[in-house]
C-alpha cells in the first residue's frame, strides 16, 4: 500500500508539459478555459453543478483487505480527472472530486454510494472493484439514478443502466485467450482452477463450454476458498493428469501461495508444459508474487503496461511522474483510468450533465487515446476492446505476444454458454 | 418489589432516562435530520439490539460472546431470503435459465430451489424463523458449552470460532447463500417497497418501537430475581450453584436471549440496508458489536444503545471527513475509552452527571452530604434502585 510522492515543482512542471498533448482531443466541445453553456441547460436534475465546477465521487476502499488492489484505481482516477481539468474540464467546468472510503466493506459501499448521490449529489461515481461491492451499490444507482463507472474485469450476467462497465466481461478475456491456446500452443486437455466466489464460477463455466465446444477437454475443475494458501493437492493432481493448459482465476493473496508452491513442486513455467494462463493476475499481484515466481506465466487480459503504442508510453509516463517510478500499472488501473475520459466525453456529446442524456449519449462514444488503444461503448454498456495474451517475465513485465485482430464484443448474457 | 405496578418504575428517574432516549430517538432526530441521515440512524439502531443482548449476557452473566455476529446474521438472512423468494418472481427473472429462482442459485447452476428456503415464502414463518434460527444455535451453543462448565475466555474463543465457521459456511455454500456477494438487490416486503424514503422512515420507526419491546423485556428480565440470580453467578458462580440453582439452565437461557435480540436487529438490518452479506457474520463484525457495548457501558442497557448510536456515527462521520485516516481515529477512539472510564460512557454518566443531577433535582438539599459516596454509583453489581431498596 505505499503511495509514493516524489513530487518535486520541477517534475509537476514536466508532467504539465507531458499532459500538453492530451488537451488536443478533448477541446472538441469547448475550447479551453472558455465559459461554457449556462448551468441550467446542463442540470435540470438538481446534481452538483455549478457555473465552472462540477462534483465526481470516487468510491474504493482505501482500507482494509481490498486497498491494496484498489488504490491503483484511485490513482488513475484522479489522474485522468486531473489532466480533464488541465484541458479545460467538462463543458467548461472543473472537476472536484469527493472521495469516500468503502472500506473492504459491501454495506459501507452501499451507504457511502447514497451519501455521494443524495448529500452531495456528483454527477458520476467512479469506483467499485469486487463484485460484491458492486452488488451493493446496484440498487443504490438505480433508485437515484447516478451513473457508475466500473472498472475491474469481471463476470458479466449483468447489465444495468446506471453503470458503464470499463473492463471486460468474462467472455471477452477468455474466449481470446482460449482460442490462442488451442490454435497458438495446440493445447487439447484444460484444468480450470479458481477461488470459489462468483467470477472464477462464472468464468470457468463459460470456459468449460467453449473447450467442450470445440471438442476438447477439460480434466480438472476445482475451487478453493477466497484467502487459501494450501495448494499442495492440486499442484500434485495436476502433475498426475497432464494437462496441456493450467487456466487459472485464483485471486488476492491465494496467489502467493499458489504460485509459489508451484515453483517449489518444481514446475517451471517457462517449459510451458504445462502451460499457465492466467485471467486474474495484473502487474500489481505480480508485485506481490514476486517476478521470479510467475516468469514464463500468460495472461488474457485487454492491457498490459509494456502495450507499445503512443498513447499508453504517454500515459504510463504520465502516471509515474504523478506517483513514482516503482509504480506498476495493470489492467484494471488502465481501465478506471478510462472513466472519467468517458464520462467526459458522454457528457460533451449530450451536451448535459442529466443521467438520462448521458445514457442516451454513452453507447457508440469512442475513445481513441485510451491506452490500451482504442475503446468504443456498446449498446451494452460494457466496452468493446481488444484482448491480449502477454508472458511474465522475471522483472515483473509481461511481454505481449498476441493480441485479436478485431475488437472483441462484449457480451454480458452470453447465449449457449449459461 | 414493593411496586404496585409492574409500570410505576417509569416515574423513577429511571423512567426518565427511557423517556428522553424515546424522545430523541421519535421526536429530535427524525426533525432535525434529513430522510438519508435518520435512515443511517436507523442501521445504527438494529446494532442496538445486539448491544442490549450483550449488556445482559456480558455485563449481568458475565458471558463475553465474541460470536453475536452469528445471530445478527442468522435473523438478517432469514429476512433476506424471504425479501429474496418475493423479488425472483418468474416474470422478474424471466432470463434466467431457471426462472423463479434467486438470480445468485441460476449464477451458481442450482435449478431447483433448495428445500430450506422453500419455507420462507411465508411472512410468519419468516418472522419467527428470524427469533428462532438464532435462539436455536444459541441453545445448542449453550448446551454443549455451559452444560459441560466452559466458560470465560474459552466461550468467548470458541464463539469467534462459530463465527468464522458459519462465515466460511456461507461464502462456501454460495449456490445456496449468495456467497461473498449475499443476497442482494431486495426490493419489496409484500409488494411494498423498502426503498423509498418514507418507507426508510416508517421502518425507521419500526425499529425504534422494535428496540423498545426489547429494552422493557430485557429491563424486566435484569430486574427480576432472575436478574439477580445472573449478577450473583456472575461474581461468585460456585455460590450460586451450591445454593442449589442450575447454573448452566440460567446460562442457556440469557444466552438464548442475547441471541434473538440480535436476530431481529439482523432482521431489521436487512430491510434497512436492502440486503445482507456474510461480512456481518464474521469476527470482525462480532468483535465490533463487543466495542459498542463497551464503549456505551456494558452494565447499562441505555449504555449499550448509546454505545452502539456513538460508535456508528463517529464511523460514517469520520470516514466522511478523513477517508484516509479514518481508522486511527476510530482506533484512538476505543483505546481512549477503554483506558479513560473503563465502565463506558454509562459508567462517566453516573460519576460526573448524576451528582450534578442529584444537587440540581434533589427536593432535600441538606440531605445532600448525607447520601453515600460517589463510589456506590460506580457499585458494578447492583444496578441503582436495588442498593437503596431496603426490605
Amino acid at each position: 500500500m505505499k503511495q509514493r510522492n516524489h513530487r518535486t515543482p520541477g517534475r509537476a512542471r514536466r508532467l504539465l508539459a507531458g499532459l500538453a498533448a492530451l488537451p488536443a482531443l478533448v477541446a472538441l466541445a469547448s475550447p479551453a478555459f472558455a465559459a461554457g453553456p449556462p448551468t441550467a441547460e446542463v442540470n435540470t436534475t438538481d446534481l452538483a453543478v455549478t457555473d465552472d465546477t462540477v462534483k465526481v465521487g470516487i468510491l474504493h476502499s482505501i482500507t482494509g483487505t481490498m486497498a491494496i488492489s484498489e488504490i491503483g484505481s484511485v490513482q488513475a482516477e484522479k489522474l485522468a480527472i486531473k489532466q480533464i481539468n488541465e484541458s479545460g474540464g467538462v463543458l467548461g467546468r472543473q472537476i472536484e472530486f469527493v472521495q469516500e472510503d468503502g472500506a473492504s466493506d459491501w454495506p459501507t459501499f452501499a451507504e457511502k454510494t447514497r451519501k455521494l448521490l443524495r448529500q452531495d449529489k456528483v454527477a458520476a461515481i467512479f469506483g467499485c472493484w469486487t463484485s460484491a461491492s458492486r452488488k451493493a451499490v446496484l440498487p443504490v444507482m438505480e433508485q437515484f439514478n447516478g451513473m457508475l463507472y466500473y472498472p475491474t474485469f469481471y463476470e458479466g450476467l449483468e447489465q444495468s443502466p446506471n453503470v458503464i462497465y470499463t473492463g471486460q466481461e468474462a467472455t471477452q478475456q477468455i474466449l481470446a485467450g482460449i482460442d490462442w491456446a488451442v490454435k497458438e500452443k495446440g493445447a487439447k486437455t484444460f484444468y480450470l482452477l479458481g477461488s470459489d466466489y462468483i467470477w472464477p464460477r462464472t468464468s470457468n463455466k463459460i470456459a468449460r463450454k467453449h473447450i467442450e465446444k470445440k471438442g476438447l477437454k477439460v480434466v480438472g475443475e476445482e475451487y478453493y476458498p477466497l484467502g487459501h494458501t494450501q495448494f499442495n493437492s492440486v499442484i500434485n493432481k495436476i502433475k498426475l493428469r497432464k494437462p496441456d493448459v493450467i487456466f487459472a482465476s485464483v485471486v488476492g493473496g491465494s496467489n502467493v501461495a499458489f504460485y509459489k508452491q508451484m515453483k517449489a513442486a518444481g514446475v517451471d513455467f517457462t517449459d510451458e508444459s504445462p502451460l499457465l494462463l492466467t485471467i486474474s493476475v495484473t502487474e500489481d499481484e505480480i508485485r506481490g508474487i514476486g517476478g521470479e515466481n510467475v516468469n514464463g506465466i500468460y495472461a488474457s487480459m485487454k492491457y498490459f503496461q509494456s502495450l507499445d503504442n503512443a498513447n499508453n508510453k504517454e500515459f504510463v509516463a504520465a502516471f509515474k511522474d504523478a506517483y513514482g517510478d516503482d509504480m506498476v500499472i495493470g489492467d484494471v488501473t488502465q481501465a478506471a483510468y478510462l472513466g472519467p475520459w468517458l464520462w467526459k466525453m458522454a457528457v460533451e456529446k449530450a451536451g448535459s450533465f442529466d443521467i438520462d442524456k448521458i445514457r442516451e449519449a454513452s453507447p457508440g462514444i469512442e475513445f481513441k487515446k485510451a491506452p490500451e488503444g482504442y475503446v468504443r461503448i456498446h449498446e451494452n454498456h460494457h466496452l468493446w476492446s481488444k484482448t491480449r495474451i502477454g508472458r511474465a517475465q522475471s522483472n515483473g513485465q509481461y511481454e505481449v505476444v498476441y493480441e485479436t485482430k478485431e475488437l472483441m464484443e462484449p457480451d454480458p448474457f452470453p447465449e449457449g454458454y449459461q | 418489589m414493593k411496586s404496585s405496578s409492574p409500570l410505576s418504575w417509569l416515574k423513577s428517574r429511571e423512567g426518565l432516562y427511557y423517556l428522553a432516549l424515546a424522545l430523541l430517538l421519535v421526536v429530535i432526530l427524525p426533525l432535525a435530520l434529513d430522510p438519508f441521515r435518520l435512515n443511517m440512524v436507523g442501521k445504527y439502531l438494529t446494532y442496538a439490539f445486539v448491544a442490549i443482548g450483550l449488556v445482559m449476557c456480558w455485563g449481568k452473566a458475565g458471558i463475553l460472546s465474541l460470536g453475536q455476529g452469528v445471530f445478527f446474521g442468522l435473523g438478517g438472512y432469514c429476512m433476506a431470503m424471504f425479501l429474496k423468494l418475493e423479488a425472483s418472481t418468474p416474470e422478474a427473472t424471466a432470463h434466467q435459465s431457471t426462472p423463479g429462482i434467486p438470480d445468485f442459485m441460476d449464477w451458481n447452476q442450482v435449478t431447483a430451489l433448495p428445500w430450506f428456503w422453500e419455507p420462507f415464502h411465508s411472512f410468519s414463518f419468516t418472522l419467527i424463523a428470524v427469533l428462532l434460527v438464532p435462539g436455536l444455535l444459541a441453545f445448542i451453543i449453550g448446551v454443549a458449552m455451559f452444560k459441560r462448565r466452559v466458560s470465560g475466555v474459552y466461550f468467548a474463543i470458541i464463539t469467534q470460532a462459530i463465527a468464522s465457521i458459519l462465515t466460511i459456511l456461507i461464502i462456501g455454500q454460495q449456490g445456496y447463500t449468495g456467497g461473498v456477494n449475499g443476497i442482494t438487490d431486495l426490493q419489496t416486503l409484500m409488494g411494498w417497497s423498502i426503498r423509498t424514503d418514507a418507507a426508510k422512515t416508517t421502518l425507521y420507526f419500526v425499529g425504534v418501537g422494535t428496540l423498545f419491546v426489547c429494552l422493557f423485556v430485557a429491563r424486566w428480565v435484569q430486574n427480576s430475581k432472575f436478574g439477580r440470580i445472573l449478577v450473583a453467578m456472575r461474581d461468585q458462580e460456585n455460590r450460586v450453584r451450591f445454593s442449589g440453582y442450575d447454573v448452566a439452565a440460567f446460562k442457556i437461557f440469557i444466552f438464548c436471549l442475547a441471541a434473538m435480540f440480535a436476530g431481529v436487529g439482523g432482521a431489521l438490518f436487512t430491510l434497512q440496508v436492502g440486503f445482507m452479506s456474510p461480512s456481518f457474520v464474521g469476527i470482525v463484525p462480532s468483535i465490533e458489536m463487543v466495542v459498542f457495548c463497551a464503549l456505551g457501558g456494558r452494565y447499562s442497557l441505555l449504555g449499550g444503545v448509546y454505545g452502539a448510536l456513538l460508535v456508528n456515527a463517529a464511523k460514517s462521520g469520520f470516514s466522511e471527513s478523513f477517508p484516509e485516516l479514518w481508522p486511527y481515529a476510530m482506533g484512538a477512539l476505543f483505546i481512549g475509552v477503554v483506558l479513560a472510564f473503563p465502565n463506558g460512557l454509562a459508567g462517566l454518566y453516573r460519576r460526573y452527571v448524576m451528582p450534578l443531577e442529584d444537587r440540581l433535582f434533589s427536593r432535600k438539599p441538606a440531605a445532600r452530604p448525607a447520601r453515600p459516596e460517589p463510589a456506590r454509583r460506580e457499585d458494578k453489581t447492583l444496578p441503582d434502585h436495588l442498593s437503596v431498596e431496603k426490605p
